[in-house]
């Protein structure tokens, strides 16, 4: 339905838990330059989805590819990081006894083996990237503060921005706007607009207005498996989307929103 | 053949006492996820209450009913160490749950102090606990003379696996118990008190600890650093085994115990473990969380 | 705030200076008996710089670091037996009917060799382990239990393999290193002299490595494994790394140990002393380098004094260390230092200007 040439296509994947499969032969593509989200109840797969991405679970069957080239579903999470997708957790997990200027520091793309670490020595370009990233997010004023005395809502942009130190073709955010206030949601909202200029961003998202206010591209998803897909206004009309968040009432005026 | 009879039985037998002492290990570390480093020590409780039940009944009582006194000491010694289980809880693994290796160390200060008191009340020395006399002799199969001791240690170690899988999943106060250790917020909005449920199933994990403490007197004589010895091996076999699962527990205890008798008659007793630990070592790298695993999805 | 930094780094390199200028005048004013006692506590203050790398900045608690000091000091005491036996055999194996020396003995005949070997062998161990354990991404917990398992394996085997290792009363009755009277008092300070400059060294070189990237992603490791490989890292090198050099270090504060104490046995590389060594760790305050220093010395100190006078005392008093620090000191003593630091900076900021304040809040 975009121009884009597609960032991840996924061919049939199905991730099991125990006998239980949380994701059943999904077809699926994100493409480059969408803010992409993935919505569904409770239980549908979508953070699952963005796990089999990232390497977090594995699938038991089916392929995903990246950027054409590169076979996701046996690589481990570092490599995939390598490769060009970053995720963010749902819960911030930055460093709480690294400065943020540090937390960018060992986030940013450059070579992540024992050996470059090593020998690594912070040069005006790197630190350039650094205060530039800073700035995006508005902290630069909070630099050599330790990340856990942030707010929350400062520790979510700092997890975005260590995510985007990695210079990746494919963010996966995982409710980003969980916990924040209204300010902070329109922050986090341009922020995303912003940085879907120059790659794909895929996002889970529970909260509708968020999803209606910024979306490209809407995939909804019920039972791991993908129900609908297509506009925000195209899934508020679909009589199936509606029939899954709302059972069986349909009711014309009913806003679809998520738990 | 009978070689091979004798060694399957001596596995089975050390693989009692590993499982006898694994048991308490599989609830505190387990379940709890506490590693209690003076474990060896209640161990070693149990068995110093064994040995002062033996006295007691040797002073005060006739000679016909001293053979009662090792029945009379395994609830005894049970008592105790969960009594001595229950202050360690109330007062310091309480603020340290979420401190896996910080427990460590502090229990193991713990026992260090549990050992030199031993060492004041009985002595340095080790001291001999008389086997009541319906475990003296054995059972004759075929060639082979299986120990009355080992088959009661045997027996015991399977009671008590019973008895802890009973009180787990068949009775209510068990239930509360696993309902805390898997969703502890959960089961407070439930009403189930927390603390009372940590405080209870410490206790009960140590209890078993005496129990093993009194078993291993049958085995030879004790000495303040008796849980030592054990406590190790112990560990091993819930790392094998896998957290917080009876059944791999079990497995675990008799792997350990079959393949280190098997090692030791094979090679020697120092070779046969550095082949006990290189087999764990590749062990794990096959079943890296141990042979029972459950998954889960958070992050760290 | 910018002065304040620079103070307070001018201040640390005043201390570590100070400290350096006494170890260095240290024979001046002590006797050989106190200065053999000293430097035995800074061999150990070398282990404990290494076991913080490993513990205090990546997360991983070894219980059996007694074995790779262990190997460092067999390594060394095995080169002094035979020198002291004059190229014939030693006592122990005679008795158990060796005709030849064993194949394992033959490297450490030469110093040199003996020296490398006494490094590279812990340091392999420790690599071998590390990456068997780390690379299955094992519970921490898991790895702390194996640690204190290798212990208790590589003791029984010691003990058990009594013609090679001269069992539990292990290696010692040494005559000469390189030549010179290993007992003489010149010779002890010489030692005395390269056990500090081993220890400057190492404190030097791991606060270099911590203080660089690689700390940063240390810290990530010990705080967020996971978290680091969505980052691009992988946590088990850095991890198998660390404990490599680890335990290299700790054999290197094994050989320094046994050429001043000139007896290396099974007990004293065994769990007792393997966990207390993390005990000088957790007492100085893990992650900070000095502070296991600090710990190593004071420990050590106190159990040499306390320890001879009251036996039984000392151990109740070890243990209620583990306890008291654990529960009330995570921090160790540097934590406590740092502590009366800020109450002093508070009540210096408010008599200076209340600007600063908000700043200092950090």
């Amino acid at each position: 339905m975009s121009k884009n040439p597609a960032v991840l296509r996924s061919k049939k994947i199905t991730v099991e838990f125990s006998g239980f499969k949380a994701i059943n032969e999904l077809d699926f593509q994100v493409n480059r330059n969408t803010v992409h989200f993935v919505i569904g109840p409770n239980g549908a797969g979508k953070t699952t989805l963005l796990d089999v991405i990232c390497g977090n679970a594995r699938a038991s069957k089916g392929s995903i590819t990246f950027n054409e080239k590169y076979e996701l579903a046996k690589m481990s999470e570092n490599e995939i990081v390598h490769r060009g997708i970053s995720r963010k957790f749902q819960a911030p997990s930055v460093f709480a006894h690294l400065t943020v200027f540090e937390n960018l520091e060992i986030a940013m793309k450059q070579k992540k083996t024992l050996r470059s670490i090593l020998r690594a020595k912070m040069t005006k370009e790197e630190e350039q990237k650094l205060t530039d990233m800073l700035d995006l997010i508005g902290l630069t004023s909070e630099k050599d503060k330790s990340a856990g005395s942030l707010a929350h809502g400062q520790k979510q942009w700092l997890e975005i921005a260590m995510v985007l130190m990695q210079e990746p073709d494919l963010v996966l955010l995982d409710e980003p706007i969980a916990g924040m206030s209204k300010q902070e949601r329109i922050k986090t909202g341009e922020l995303i607009t912003k940085i879907a200029k120059e790659r794909a961003v895929l996002i889970v998202e529970h909260d509708m207005d968020f999803v209606k206010d910024y979306a490209d591209v809407v995939t909804v998803m019920h039972e791991g498996q993908l129900l609908f897909e297509g506009s925000m206004e195209d899934v508020q009309k679909d009589p199936k989307v509606r029939e899954v968040y709302l059972g069986r009432k349909v009711d014309a005026d009913a806003e679809v929103t998520g738990t | 053949m009978s070689e091979l009879m004798l060694t399957l039985f001596n596995g089975a037998s050390l693989g009692s006492i590993l499982l006898l002492i694994a048991l308490g290990l599989a609830i505190t570390f387990g379940l709890m996820n506490v590693i209690n480093m003076a474990h060896g020590e209640l161990i070693m409780i149990g068995a110093y209450v064994t040995y002062v039940m033996q006295n007691l009944f040797i002073s005060y009582l006739p000679s016909q009913y001293f053979d009662f006194y090792f029945i009379l000491a395994i609830p005894v010694a049970l008592l105790v160490a969960a009594g001595f289980g229950m202050i360690m809880e109330f007062s310091l693994i309480r603020f340290l749950y979420k401190r896996p290796l910080d427990s460590l160390l502090a229990t193991w200060g713990v026992g260090l102090m549990l050992q030199q008191l031993a060492r004041s009340i009985f002595g340095a020395p080790n001291v001999g606990v008389k086997s009541p006399s319906f475990l003296n002799g054995g059972l004759e199969v075929g060639t082979l003379l299986l120990p009355y001791s080992r088959l009661f240690i045997l027996g015991l170690s399977i009671t008590c696996l019973i008895g802890i899988y009973y009180y787990f999943y068949r009775t209510a106060s068990g239930r509360r118990v696993r309902a805390v250790m898997q969703n502890r917020q959960m089961a407070e909005c439930l009403g189930v008190s927390t603390r009372k449920v940590d405080l209870l199933t410490f206790a009960i994990g140590s209890g078993f600890a005496g129990v093993a403490g009194c078993a291993i007197t049958l085995l030879g004589a004790i000495g303040p650093a008796l849980g030592t010895s054990y406590i190790i091996d112990a560990f091993m076999v819930v790392v094998v085994g896998g957290v917080g699962a009876l059944f791999g527990a079990v497995a675990g205890a008799f792997g350990i115990g079959f393949f280190n008798t098997a090692f030791e008659y094979l090679t020697n007793a120092s070779i046969g473990k550095v082949l006990i630990f290189l087999l764990i070592i590749a062990f794990l790298q096959w079943r890296p969380s141990g042979l029972v695993t459950s998954r889960s999805r958070s992050l760290d | 705030m910018q002065n304040r930094i620079y103070q307070s780094v001018f201040s640390r390199k005043i201390v570590f200076s100070l400290i350096l200028l006494i170890l260095l005048l240290a024979p001046l004013f002590l006797s050989d008996f106190r200065l053999n006692l000293l430097g035995k506590f800074l061999a150990f203050a070398i282990l404990a710089i290494g076991l913080d790398l490993l513990w205090g900045y990546t997360g991983v608690l070894s219980l059996g670091h007694g074995i790779f000091f262990g190997l460092g000091a067999y390594a060394m005491a095995m080169y002094l037996k035979l020198e002291a036996t004059g190229g014939k055999l030693p006592d122990f194996m005679a008795w158990s009917g060796i005709q030849e020396l064993p194949l394992i003995w033959i490297p450490f005949q030469y110093p040199i060799l003996a020296i490398i070997l006494g490094i590279l062998i812990p340091a392999c161990l420790a690599l071998f382990l590390g990456y068997l354990t780390f690379r299955n991404r094992i519970n921490g917990v898991y790895f702390t239990i194996l640690s204190q398992a290798l212990v208790l394996v590589i003791v029984t085997l010691f003990i058990g393999q009594q013609n090679l290792t001269g069992g539990t009363s292990g290696l010692t009755n040494f005559s000469t290193f390189f030549g010179f009277q290993i007992n003489s008092a010149t010779t002890q300070t010489v030692i005395y002299f390269v056990t500090v400059v081993a220890l400057v060294l190492v404190f030097l070189g791991c606060k270099k490595l911590v203080k660089g990237r690689l700390g940063r992603v240390l810290v990530g490791v010990r705080d967020g494994e996971n978290r680091m490989r969505f980052l691009g890292y992988n946590p088990s090198t850095y991890k198998t790394f660390v404990y490599t050099i680890s335990g290299a270090i700790a054999g290197l504060a094994g050989m320094l140990f046994v050429l001043q104490v000139g007896i290396i046995s099974p007990t004293m590389i065994g769990i007792v002393p393997s966990i207390e060594m993390v005990l000088w760790v957790a007492l100085g305050g893990r992650g900070t380098l000095i502070g296991p220093v600090i710990g190593a010395v004071f420990i050590n100190a106190a159990k040499t004094g306390f320890s001879e006078s009251y036996p039984d005392y000392w151990t109740y008093f070890l243990g209620a260390l583990f306890v008291i620090v654990v529960v009330f000191l995570p921090k160790g003593i540097m934590g406590l230092v740092e502590k009366l630091k800020e109450r002093w900076n508070k009540v210096d900021v408010k008599e200076s200007s209340s600007v600063e304040i908000e700043k200092n809040y950090s």
